[in-house]
């Protein structure tokens, strides 16, 4: 059984249908890509899917149960952590309480604990610094630990957020264009991290990714969205020689 | 010239140097010396150096009703409280030092509850030379918590709420009618019902009471207010500060615009003190913890805090009653404290203030409120004689502030108490 299904999924945004029936099965362990040009309803569907937007039509199970009309951060808890396109770090806190924040949902010692300092509260909080600790190190930011993340370089700051997402002991992973704006060497970088995070934790990941050699060396399976729909869907071999997606992809400065 | 000079530098940085050797608990021994010298000498030395009485807030008041005595007024607050404490931090610094680190190897609360005990016979001590320094300390502990509450909200969460004297009023109203209810004879409502030996202690009750009754109209503004992103807050809360003080001035039980009063003493400066400490405490206990920081994560980026786990709209509403609930407590307090309380006190000019020890202390910061708190209150005290003035002095003030300091004098700044009361001048030990 398909631990993520997307049954029939479609968005307007007013009168611009962004997404348009749209339909994905992830099983687990499983690493997907998605690909398309700019503007072509990749992040709406991360944001479909996360409930940040509730889908105009279609549904989305997990393990085997509806989501729709949930709140994010109750789809979140079940298990689809997520990073963003455009950093959205808290540009007050430190790393390591970014990643600590992320496991907002396992706190269980509620406001007594939080106004009282109970011992409750003493033991989950090392709990979750302990394991905050070991996804910093598996991330390489422990040495950013106590900093603000603004002062960090771009590319840590985006394992900050890695990390902050497995924080949530996600199921499913949604990495959106991980990337962006990365230099070859942290490109690099990043891929060994994506590889070593779905060995360590046995994830699915969803990939949203510009870079087709990326997506090429990491997927299984890959989608091509153009204009809100799926134009071609297959290995990654069958999506390099699909004539569509050549079409789509040409002359964009994209491919590499 | 110029060796004099550096000598001087050198000298100073040295004393400097010197005097950042003592603990915490130096300084609060030093300062307790302080104030027995004032007990014991302070109105005599007053009056040798020609004050009429024992300068009341520090000599402000003295030095701004007459220029000419300023000269006398700087030398009684140097002679009986900076010498003295300073001399006595820096002389007892060892002693002090190995007592603060034994006080250190006992479970943290035994060091803290001593050095509170310290503050509180400090306080005390210079309380009791005269009425207006009690009301004065104790109207200042209430503007410390009131502070604190709206930095919670307003910094911390980085809302934008009015209504703080809005809870104040409800706290105080709620309060008081609990008091005067049950524990004292009064025309509003009749014989008590309860002894009277009773009240005091049942004086907390009351606060928390009054606390409540504020939570229950933030959550009233909280609802409609959190339902969806953007500022709508501002202008819920700014309309709810207005309804409760008309509300307020149309209940003729509780004595309508004239106001309420009644309350027995129980707001006495160990109490008002007991519950300004147990304020900041449950509060940086509160910020300190994850649940608290989400708060932070909610005003950083509402959107990445609601993916990462966090119930954001849950959070805003039980963090902004619990805001309104110490600022009722605040208010229960303020009411006992002036034994009478009428809706005129709670309007847009105490909103100005507290606004005003919110951001001029500090933004997100325990530090901050604390600093906010007493240095307006003292300031809008010590500047009463100049009356209009005082205006614009604090306005100025808080401009200067704001442009160099946009957050506020100590914001975004833990308040670790741990910190604040290890001891000193072991470097090696300093982790
Ligand atoms: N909140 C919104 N309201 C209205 N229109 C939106 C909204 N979000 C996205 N859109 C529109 O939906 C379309 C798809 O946007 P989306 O951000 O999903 O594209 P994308 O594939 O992620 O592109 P990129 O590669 O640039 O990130 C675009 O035309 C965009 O303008
Ligand atoms: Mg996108």
């Amino acid at each position: 059984m398909s631990l993520l299904e997307v049954v029939h999924m479609s968005h307007d945004f007013g009168g611009l249908r962004a997404v348009n029936d749209y339909s994905l099965a992830v099983s687990p362990g499983e690493i997907r890509g998605l690909i398309g040009p700019n503007g072509a309803g990749k992040t709406t569907i991360f944001n479909l899917i996360t409930g940040m937007y509730r889908p105009t039509e279609g549904d989305i199970r997990f393990n085997g149960e509806s989501i729709v009309g949930m709140r994010p951060h109750e789809i979140a808890a079940r298990g689809l952590g997520r990073t963003f396109q455009n950093l959205q770090l808290w540009r007050h806190l430190t790393v390591l309480e970014h990643v600590m924040m992320a496991r907002y949902s396992k706190l269980t010692y509620g406001l007594v604990g939080a106004f009282f300092g109970t011992p409750k509260r003493h033991r989950q909080e090392a709990q979750s610094r302990q394991r905050a600790e070991e996804l910093m190190k598996l991330l390489n930011v422990s040495q950013f630990s106590d900093q603000l993340v603004l002062n960090l370089p771009y590319g840590a700051q985006r394992r900050v957020e890695m990390a902050r997402a497995l924080a949530t002991e996600p199921k499913v992973l949604f990495l959106d264009e991980p990337t962006a704006g990365m230099n070859p060497e942290e490109l690099w970088q990043m891929m060994k991290i994506i590889r070593k995070v779905h060995e360590e934790f046995k994830l699915a990941i969803f990939l949203i990714e510009h870079r087709l050699r990326m997506v090429m060396e990491l997927c299984d399976k890959v989608q091509t969205l153009v204009f809100g729909e799926v134009i071609a869907e297959g290995t990654p071999e069958e999506i390099q020689n699909n004539p569509q997606v050549i079409e789509a992809y040409l002359g964009k400065e994209t491919v590499e | 010239m110029q060796e004099v000079l550096e000598e001087h530098i050198t000298l100073q940085g040295r004393l400097a140097a010197s005097l950042r050797k003592s603990p915490l608990l130096g300084w609060l021994i030093g300062l307790t010396v302080a104030v027995l010298l004032e007990h014991l000498v302070g109105y005599e030395l007053a009056t040798a150096v020609g004050l009429p009485k024992i300068p009341v807030l520090f000599g402000f008041v003295i030095m701004l009703k007459t220029p000419l005595l300023i000269p006398s007024a700087l030398f009684y607050v140097l002679s009986i409280y900076l010498i003295p404490a300073c001399l006595v931090a820096r002389l007892i610094s060892a002693p002090s030092n190995w007592m603060a680190e034994r006080l250190y190897r006992f479970p943290i609360s035994v060091p803290v509850i001593v050095h509170l005990a310290l503050l509180y016979l400090i306080l005390h001590l210079w309380a009791d030379i005269s009425a207006y320094r009690g009301l004065t300390l104790r109207l200042t502990l209430i503007a410390v918590m009131m502070t604190l509450s709206l930095n919670l909200i307003n910094g911390y969460m980085g809302e934008f709420s009015c209504s703080h004297p809005g809870f104040m009023a409800l706290g105080a109203y709620g309060a008081s009618v609990f008091s005067v209810f049950f524990f004292a004879s009064d025309k509003l409502f009749g014989e008590a019902l309860l002894p009277e030996a009773l009240g005091a202690f049942c004086f907390p009750i009351g606060l928390i009471f009054g606390g409540l009754v504020a939570s229950l109209g933030a959550l009233a503004i909280a609802i409609p207010s959190f339902r969806t992103r953007g500022d709508y807050l501002a202008i819920i809360s700014l309309a709810f500060l207005f309804i409760v003080k008309s509300a307020i001035e149309n209940l003729e039980f509780v004595g309508g615009p004239r106001g309420m009063s009644g309350q027995p003493n129980y707001a006495t400066l160990p109490v008002v003190f007991a519950v300004a400490v147990i304020c900041i405490w449950i509060i940086n206990n509160f910020v300190r913890s994850t649940i608290g920081k989400a708060l932070n994560a909610v005003r950083d980026d509402e959107i990445a805090a609601e993916a990462m786990t966090v119930n954001t709209r849950q959070t805003k509403i039980l963090a902004f009653m619990f805001g309104a609930f110490w600022a009722g407590v605040a208010g229960g307090l303020f009411a006992h404290v002036l034994r009478y309380v009428n809706p005129g006190t709670f309007g847009i000019q105490k909103l100005a203030e507290v606004l005003a020890m919110v951001y001029f202390g500090g933004l997100n910061s325990v530090y901050g409120s604390i600093l906010g708190g007493v240095s307006l209150s003292l300031l809008s005290e010590a500047l009463r004689p100049l009356e209009l003035f005082k205006w614009i002095i604090i306005p100025l003030l808080l401009i200067l502030v704001m442009i160099f300091r946009p957050t506020g004098l100590i914001a975004f700044k833990e308040f670790d108490v741990k910190a604040l009361i290890r001891p000193k001048g072991h470097p090696e030990k300093e982790v």
